[in-house]
């Protein structure tokens, strides 16, 4: 596994600073990554040169800004190697992903008998609009168990393929855990799902902007993600849905944008994906999306898998030398997505991440919005350093000393 | 770290590694608890009122240092006080984390000066406070 070029970190202007008379090391990616020059340049120039609105105008602005936006969807279509740009919906982010389906598709196909299946190390966002949808229509959430630390925390395999009935409808499951740094087999989990006749959703929030992903390949129904986790903008995500699912599913919001026909008491709507997208669409940042898109293939997603695991790995071996420290997820040496949580007796996660602070590092702290999973491993938080394009093995060794300070302050 | 020995004083190292008055009290009859959604802290304190003094008081709970040596710190600073010096001494507290001024006659609360530089914490150094006085503002339980 190799490294990626240290020059890359030019491309991101707001690493250019100190932090509390320090270097930033900005390792607080999953929650949001910094964006390159090239995305900031796009929002600006479409405020500076093309700002109006889409689809209605007639004049050249507008007609500017809706080849923009539809040109950011085919892009995006192509990200992921969708069959078609009408696959692709705009949306403000996963959440607002996740929801649309639970609401659209849920609403019109859930009843009570049928199960919606997820797992235990879903983020809050995969895991709430399914108890909501449940509870509306009387379906059943069930939960794909997490193995215990000795089965390094992955899915119990085993314990899917008992719930996986054909009473599931749906099976919705997180591709990489923001919490442990599992990177879920994909193609596989869906495979299993369509055997009893299931459709599947995959949060890709987390892997969307640091694996390569291709839709058809994997064999999902839905993929939800959002922009500012994959050096976009944020208030902007994607909500990919199969075509012939999409056209089938009643409108999630409704207004202007999303109809072909309004009477006083009746209105058609148009087929997918705008029948999605009422109300003016997030333009700007769809077209800086675009630009994150190209500034990633640029890269090279197999290539930016590599560093992010890379970075993963290293900060493990070096982490675990930590007197007391207690990782989460893949064992150290064991193949591990790019982010490690890590939990101390001695210290609890705020008090690390505020020493970390003025040392320049910028960390998460907390439940991950993971609470239910957080409680069945027993820890009230923890610490994570999750890792992109720019970090470097330098970084880590700063984390690390810093980490070690901080042990020392509360021993 | 000049910043961060403001914040950690030792009296809260001490009081977060020897916390005073933790663990359940069988005989309260006020209990409340309180929790900050975004981090997972959460504080709950068990008192026993006797007329209008706090006869009483344990806290239990998970969190910072800040938080637990906060809770702690703050057991043993109402302990035998009445209702009203209880929510005199909160709304003093208050003004010392978010000012960072104490008043002479304070003397261990005034540890907690150093977390209005970092505002981010303040809701873990009144997390405790809150729960007693939610407790204290409680019908009685038993």
């Amino acid at each position: 596994m190799s490294l990626l070029s240290p020059a890359l970190r030019f491309d991101f202007p707001a690493l250019d600073q100190h932090v509390g008379g320090k270097p930033l090391v900005y390792l607080d990616n999953g929650a949001t990554t910094q964006k390159p020059r090239s995305v900031i340049d796009a929002l600006a120039r479409f405020y500076e040169r093309n700002n109006s609105n889409v689809h209605r105008g007639l004049h050249a602005l507008s007609m500017r800004a809706t080849d923009g936006f539809e040109a950011a969807r085919a892009r995006a279509a192509k990200f992921i190697n969708a069959a078609d740009s009408a696959e692709i919906v705009f949306t403000r982010g996963t959440t607002e992903s996740v929801n649309l389906v639970a609401q659209s598709w849920g609403s019109a196909n859930l009843r009570p008998g049928d199960i919606v299946l997820i797992t235990e190390m879903e983020h809050h966002s995969n895991l709430v609009p399914w108890q909501q949808i449940t509870r509306q229509t009387g379906a059943t959430l069930k939960y794909v168990p997490v193995a215990g630390a000795d089965a390094e925390h992955g899915l119990d395999l085993d314990a899917l393929e008992k719930l996986l009935t054909p009473q599931v409808k749906l099976f919705a499951f997180t591709h990489l855990s923001n919490t442990l740094g599992i990177l879920n087999d994909a193609a596989r989990l869906c495979a299993k799902a369509r055997a009893v006749g299931a459709l599947t959703l995959i949060d890709a929030a987390q892997s969307i902007g640091h694996e390569p992903i291709d839709v058809q390949a994997i064999g999902c129904d839905f993929l939800a993600y959002s922009g500012h986790k994959m050096a976009g903008p944020t208030g902007i995500g994607v909500l990919y849905g199969k075509r012939a699912l999409l056209d089938d599913m009643p409108p999630y919001q409704t207004g202007g944008g999303m109809i072909s026909t309004v009477d006083w008491f009746e209105s058609k709507w148009k087929p997918a994906p705008e029948r999605f997208e009422a109300g003016t669409p997030n333009v700007a940042d769809a077209i800086a999306l675009h630009a994150a898109f190209d500034y990633l293939d640029g890269i090279g997603r197999p290539a930016i898998s590599d560093h992010d695991h890379a970075l993963a790995a290293q900060a493990c071996t070096a982490l675990s030398e930590l007197p007391g420290i207690r990782i989460l997820g893949p064992k150290t040496g064991k193949p591990r997505a790019g982010l490690v949580s890590f939990a101390f007796a001695a210290a609890h996660a705020h008090d690390i991440v505020t020493f970390a602070d003025q040392d320049g590092i910028a960390l998460r702290g907390g439940h991950h919005c993971n609470q239910p999973l957080m409680k069945k491993l027993g820890l009230p938080s923890t610490t994570r350093a999750s890792f992109y394009v720019y970090n470097t093995p330098e970084e880590i060794a700063v984390l690390a000393a810093s980490l070690r300070k901080i042990l020392k302050f509360f021993a | 770290m000049s910043d961060l020995t403001d914040l950690y004083q030792a009296v809260i190292l001490d009081h977060n590694k020897r916390p005073r008055n933790r663990g359940k009290l069988p005989v309260a009859n006020r209990v409340a608890s309180g929790d900050n959604p975004t981090c997972g802290d959460n504080c709950t304190v068990y008192l026993r009122l006797d007329g209008d003094r706090i006869a009483e008081i344990c806290f239990e709970g998970a969190g910072c240092a800040i938080s637990q040596a906060s809770a702690s710190l703050m057991t043993t600073q109402i302990k035998g006080r009445t209702v009203a010096e209880a929510e005199a001494l909160f709304n003093a507290f208050k003004e010392i984390v978010t000012t960072g001024k104490a008043p002479d006659e304070i003397s261990d609360l005034a540890a907690f000066a150093g977390v209005h530089a970092f505002p981010a914490r303040i809701k873990c150094a009144t997390l405790g406070w809150h729960a007693a006085l939610d407790a204290l503002r409680q019908p009685p339980s038993s």
